[in-house]
């Protein structure tokens, strides 16, 4: 088992990196998304990505800033997970830009009328706050660690309880900032979409909120299963694991519920502009993705294996559910960049000037597939290895 | 353990919560203070955007756009490929599509067609949404343009236009023979300052968009000859002008023609009208 992991996750680095030679030898010439569809797989995984990591930061909130004691063994996972999903959204969204060279534009000359340009700097931030964080976090522990270890305190820390106890204040402090930063730049994701008015289906108030939810549901779904699948004895934590699959079910249900007052306002409504993404949704060439995906797995599935008394306790069930939740929630992420760019401004605009760049239709292209694989087996790599050799199971009392 | 695991099952999360001691009054102040300067930040962010509009308008020189003659246009799309040659467009770029529709049902039916350029709108919503200031309104004369040195093609610029006016350039090239020198004569956009078309430079790789031919213009910001679209125009469909001056063709236009403008609900208020 863990020999077919680690050969999957080299040929994933292999492959991915012919996609993203391509990516770097021809540009976005091999790309499928064009200027009808600006934004394509590396915006949608960008956004379910930093939501991940938002709502794993929060889930570690719950330990540092909540102190709810019964969720402490997630707390360095959490953080951790948080930091490498920051890391793959921010690489899919490096790559996407069409000159990667001029990104730090974004923070020297930012323009804060544009809610891309809040974004970055609130994740940049953010960024800054969780690694503070997991610095105060492991610090003794790399000193107790000893050896090379060391040199990861910078020299300060101490291994008395003292030491360890100001450590956790720093933690807290830091949690506290990070919470309302954590809200900001997820809610700032959903306003980079939500502000767009020539956009109808974007253009909601319930986005951001619907972005930070989404954030939980998936975010939690995340820990949950990293947690089921790296514990040896799963029984000693049986209780928690079930403690955590009735929070995913809670966030999923707000969710659900939020998605469909967006989706009845904006069919009842049934102004052209506003319906026409939904109607590619529900019966556009990938009608599947909504049907199947997104409502069958990432919600029937998981709410009904979450609130049924006898699998909701079981961990394999408990497991299923959010395995389940992960996958839907890609189809979901999807399912808000490409519909609402698959319909043209004007009518007869894409039969205006013929290219396969104004299409109604996307598809991603084999190089985005690639590199898509890429990140993500990248991130898997950099997480097991963090696992394997940072300290991020042991357990304490606050 | 399986006592204890009993005991727990039947616990719900609101005994996860009230396990929580919060030092709340440190958790408060410390959110509070991030919140309320966010909210201070993004409001006073919301009403600076309104008072440069306002201050924009008082620096105006010139107020450059076009009166649309739908009657006089014939479909022959002689602006879309004038437009082309004259910013040597790659294929996948266009600034100025013409827009057909078909209207009606056999044996009542009839086509629709208009020319599409940049409306170079009054408030555009493509400007406050770039990250880098790349794209900005001119001052002077109201032209809605992009900086290919400064764009850095996160093409959110494409995602906020309702009128589609803007295009990435992904870099394709007319004929596969790289040898082909239409592929790498330079734009005159900004001066032709890019020089020759490269892989790996500006504009490749950024998001282009209709400028009103501002390469045409002197010095002074007055047109030394008509942009390639109102000039080729054979029904003399296209008409050019300053808005602010009452005494041009196109205010004239204005004044007698029953004329509209696209998505008006939207506010961007175009400054290219369609005469009908």
């Amino acid at each position: 088992m863990k020999k077919f992991f680690w050969v999957t996750l080299v040929i994933g680095l292999g492959i991915g990196l012919i996609g993203v030679y391509e990516r770097l030898t021809t540009e976005h010439l091999q790309a499928n998304y064009g200027s009808i569809i600006p934004w394509g797989l590396w915006v949608a995984l960008y956004i379910y990505f930093v939501g991940l990591s938002a709502g794993a930061f929060l889930i570690s909130s719950l330990v540092y800033v909540f102190q709810i004691k019964k969720f402490e063994p997630l707390g360095k996972l959490s953080v951790f997970v948080a930091l490498v999903t920051l890391f793959m959204a921010l690489i899919f969204i490096w790559f996407d830009l069409g000159h990667m060279e001029r990104a730090w534009r974004v923070l020297l000359t930012p323009n804060f009328h544009s809610m891309m340009a809040w974004m970055v700097w609130l994740y940049t931030i953010y960024f800054l706050v969780l690694i503070c964080e997991a610095y105060f976090l492991l610090r003794s522990d790399f000193l107790k660690m000893g050896g090379m270890w060391k040199i990861f305190s910078l020299g300060f820390g101490s291994q008395s309880s003292e030491g360890i106890a100001r450590d956790r204040k720093y933690v807290r402090i830091l949690g506290s900032i990070g919470v309302p930063l954590a809200i900001m730049f997820h809610g700032g994701v959903g306003a980079l979409f939500g502000v767009v008015s020539a956009r109808p289906y974007w253009h909601s108030g319930l986005y951001p909120i619907i972005f930070l939810i989404s954030a939980l549901a998936s975010g939690g779904a995340l820990i949950t299963f990293i947690f089921i699948f790296i514990q040896k004895d799963k029984e000693k934590y049986s209780e928690l694991i079930q403690s955590l699959g009735q929070l995913v079910l809670y966030f999923l249900a707000v969710d659900i519920l939020f998605n469909i007052s967006e989706i009845l306002v904006g069919l009842y409504g049934a102004i052209p502009h506003h319906i026409e993404p939904f109607l590619t949704v529900m019966k556009g060439p990938f009608w599947w993705v909504f049907w199947v995906v997104q409502l069958c797995v990432g919600m029937m599935i998981p709410v009904l294996l979450l609130s049924y008394p006898k699998t909701k306790k079981n961990i394999s069930f408990v497991f299923t559910a959010v395995l389940c939740v992960l996958v839907g929630f890609i189809g979901v992420r999807l399912n808000i960049v490409i519909p609402a760019l698959a319909s043209e401004e004007i009518k007869g605009l894409v039969e205006a000037y013929r290219s396969a760049r104004f299409s109604t239709y996307y598809f991603p292209s084999l190089m985005e597939w690639l590199v898509s694989v890429f990140i993500i087996s990248l991130g898997i790599f950099v997480f097991t290895l963090g696992l394997k050799f940072l300290p991020l199971q042991t357990k304490e009392r606050i | 353990m399986a006592e204890d695991k009993d005991v727990h099952n039947g616990e719900s999360l609101e005994n996860v919560f009230s396990e929580s001691i919060v030092s709340r009054k440190e958790f408060l102040k410390l959110t509070g203070l991030v919140s309320l300067g966010s909210l201070v930040a993004s409001f006073s962010n919301v009403f600076s955007k309104q008072v440069e509009a306002l201050e924009l308008n008082s620096q105006k020189k010139h107020r450059w756009g076009m009166v649309i003659d739908l009657v006089r246009c014939v479909n022959c799309k002689a602006c879309t490929v004038s437009c082309r040659s004259e910013h040597k467009l790659p294929p996948g770029v266009v600034y100025n599509p013409v827009v057909e529709e078909e209207l009606g049902e056999f044996p009542n039916v009839r086509r629709r067609w208009f020319p599409k350029p940049c409306f170079q709108c009054e408030q555009p919503p493509c400007v406050p949404v770039c990250p880098v200031t790349a794209t900005y309104k001119r001052k002077e004369d109201g032209i809605v343009v992009i900086d290919p040195h400064k764009c850095i093609g996160c093409r959110y610029c494409i995602t906020a236009c309702p009128y589609g006016a803007r295009s990435f350039d992904f870099g394709e090239e007319y004929i596969a023979d790289k040898g082909n020198d239409y592929n790498h004569i330079p734009s005159p956009e900004w001066g032709g300052v890019q020089g020759v078309r490269e892989h790996g430079k500006a504009p490749i790789g950024t998001v282009r968009k209709c400028d009103f031919c501002l390469h045409l213009q002197d010095e002074e910001g007055n047109y030394t000859d008509l942009p390639a679209c109102a000039k080729t125009c054979m029904g003399k469909a296209i008409h050019f002008g300053d808005f602010l001056d009452p005494e041009s063709e196109v205010s004239k236009l204005l004044a007698r023609r029953n004329t509209i403008r696209l998505k008006e609900e939207l506010g961007t208020q175009p400054n290219v009208y369609y005469a009908l």
